[in-house]
């Protein structure tokens, strides 16, 4: 592959074809690592002894919990460069992955307290990592509510990545007030990750997962914003080949 | 595969409501995901190739 | 209704003291003007923090435990209610555009204004806390370190808050979006704020939150200018 000319790329018209054919890579990678890590989950990895077949859930929440938050530190870097550069196109990819890490926080939210009820008796335990979830997912909410808000893209751009900025830097801060919040008000720490001898193949197949979910975040993100770059690229003259989308 | 293995399978150790029920959420987000993206894709692109009967969405400029 | 703008005409180097003093004296008069907006956010806490015990009922012990986060969250909420004023009234009149286009710093200018902001609405609630406190059945103890939270807190609520407003200036989406905007950030504040009067019921001393809340508000002082001044200018373009 001949070197890329990355500052060509920077057009947002120019990265659509790129976008186009990274997309079966990543979703078909995705496929294959989602199926290994369902395998090994639900099929190899051995029944716990505490929880019995209840810790199951870790394969989804754990990859969710990861990517609810690797999303977000993502998605404030291309908001950075963003607004460092000037650029539309790494605010178009913050705007692709925004709603991907929602889904992937709500999933966290729920799959939690699908976990919650059968290992501690209550859905919604109050506890430090998913109070904390809980605001991530309104950091979320707010920086889509924001761009929703704001009719011209540019400014919506702008005005978001600051908003996605101001929310990274204070996402630490958030999470430690919680933790200590959590540590005064309940004397027994609720901890979301298994007993610390985990079996090698939950392990496993945790991580697989977590690649799976990665995989299929940039997939979907890239599709995305192709959607995005297509609504926003009024002046482009799109050749006949998006014909193939509305077939 | 034998049909107690299965049917103790999808039970789960008593817990099958709670473990399929994230294993089901996980795959609807998935697919209302892909199926919403495509949807947005397809209008935009309607709207790209027909601009008299664009939405009307404020232009990116600069 | 903005005064007339005065820009100090200084040929001299932009000095960002004199741009703080100038813009927090020139809101505070603005603020002292409309007289009947002074007293609505103080009004609103009041009833806010009155509506719990009518909403739970009025049992003392209840009431003490439940004092401190009732009396924390409605300041926050009375914050929430009062941040638009910021920069409303400039940006309508294009006031706001004249101060992004004066040699003072931006950030500088917006100090004065949060300052000022606090002034008229912050610290009212700062100064009732320990009376409402009471009726709450906080001690007198109690009612001097929430006070003294507060002290701390509202200046930091209101410079996260100008953010805030800076970012949703002119939009039709209104304080329901600046509220999912905020209040996530006003969390820590809420947390060791309310959790230091807990400590101090619990024998442990609140110097721990007191000191988080005086960093966060110094974080605060030197960060939330900053990006108030970027946001204001991002909805000016």
């Amino acid at each position: 592959m001949s070197s890329i000319a990355w500052f060509r790329l920077a057009s947002p018209a120019s990265f659509f074809p790129l976008a186009r054919r990274l997309v079966p890579w990543f979703s078909t990678g995705a496929a294959l690592l989602a199926v290994t890590g369902l395998w090994l989950g639900l099929l190899v990895a051995p029944t716990d002894a505490q929880q019995g077949d209840a810790y199951r859930i870790i394969f989804i929440h754990v990859p969710a919990a990861w990517m609810s938050m690797f999303i977000y530190i993502v998605m404030a870097f291309w908001c950075a460069v963003s607004l460092t550069f000037n650029t539309r196109l790494a605010a178009m990819l913050a705007q692709a992955l925004a709603p991907t890490g929602a889904m992937f926080t709500v999933l966290a939210l729920v799959t939690g307290a699908m976990w919650g009820k059968p290992a501690w008796g209550t859905y919604w335990a109050w506890d430090a990592r998913m109070t904390s979830e809980l605001i991530l997912l309104f950091l979320y909410f707010g920086y889509m509510a924001l761009r929703n808000a704001i009719d011209d893209p540019r400014r919506a751009d702008r005005a978001s990545a600051v908003l996605a900025l101001v929310g990274a830097i204070n996402v630490p801060i958030i999470y430690f007030s919680v933790k200590w919040w959590n540590t005064l008000h309940q004397g027994a720490s609720v901890s979301l990750t298994s007993a610390p001898t985990m079996a090698a193949t939950m392990l496993t197949g945790m991580l697989i997962m977590a690649f799976a979910a990665w995989f299929y975040a940039i997939a979907i993100a890239l599709l995305r914003v192709q959607a995005i770059i297509v609504e926003r690229e009024k002046n482009f003259r799109w050749s006949g080949e998006l014909l193939r989308w509305i077939r | 595969m034998n049909a107690s293995g299965l049917s103790e399978f999808m039970a789960m150790g008593g817990y099958g409501f709670y473990v399929w029920t994230s294993y089901a959420l996980a795959a609807v987000g998935v697919a209302v995901e892909i199926v919403a993206v495509r949807a947005r894709i397809r209008t935009a692109v309607k709207s790209a190739l027909r601009p008299d009967r664009a939405v009307s969405v404020p232009d990116d400029t600069q | 209704m903005a005064a007339v703008l005065e820009i100090t005409d200084e040929t001299r180097e932009s000095s960002a003291w004199r741009g703080f003093a100038w813009s927090l004296t020139r809101d505070l008069k603005l603020a002292i003007r409309s007289k009947a907006e002074l007293g609505v956010q103080l009004l609103f806490y009041v009833i806010v923090v009155t509506l719990f015990p009518l909403a739970v009922g009025a049992e003392p012990l209840l009431l003490r435990t439940l004092g401190p986060g009732v009396l924390w969250v409605a300041a926050l909420l009375a914050s929430l209610l009062s941040l638009s004023r910021i920069f409303a009234a400039d940006f309508a009149d294009g006031s706001l555009e004249q101060l992004a286009l004066s040699p003072q710093p931006l950030p500088a200018l917006i100090s004065g204004k949060i300052a000022a902001h606090w002034m008229s609405t912050g610290f009212p609630l700062v100064a009732a806390s320990p009376f409402l406190g009471a009726q709450f059945g906080l001690t007198a103890d109690e009612g001097w370190l929430l006070a003294l939270g507060l002290l701390i807190g509202t200046p930091t609520l209101s410079l996260l808050g100008a953010i805030g407003a800076a970012l949703t200036l002119g939009l039709r989406a209104g304080g329901g979006l600046l509220a999912l905007l905020i209040l996530p950030l006003y969390v820590p504040i809420l947390i060791f704020g309310a959790g230091s009067i807990e400590a101090a019921r619990a024998g442990l001393g609140a110097s721990a939150q007191l000191s988080l809340l005086t960093a966060a508000l110094l974080a605060t002082l030197v960060g939330a200018p900053l990006a108030s001044a970027a946001a204001v200018r991002i909805a000016l373009d």
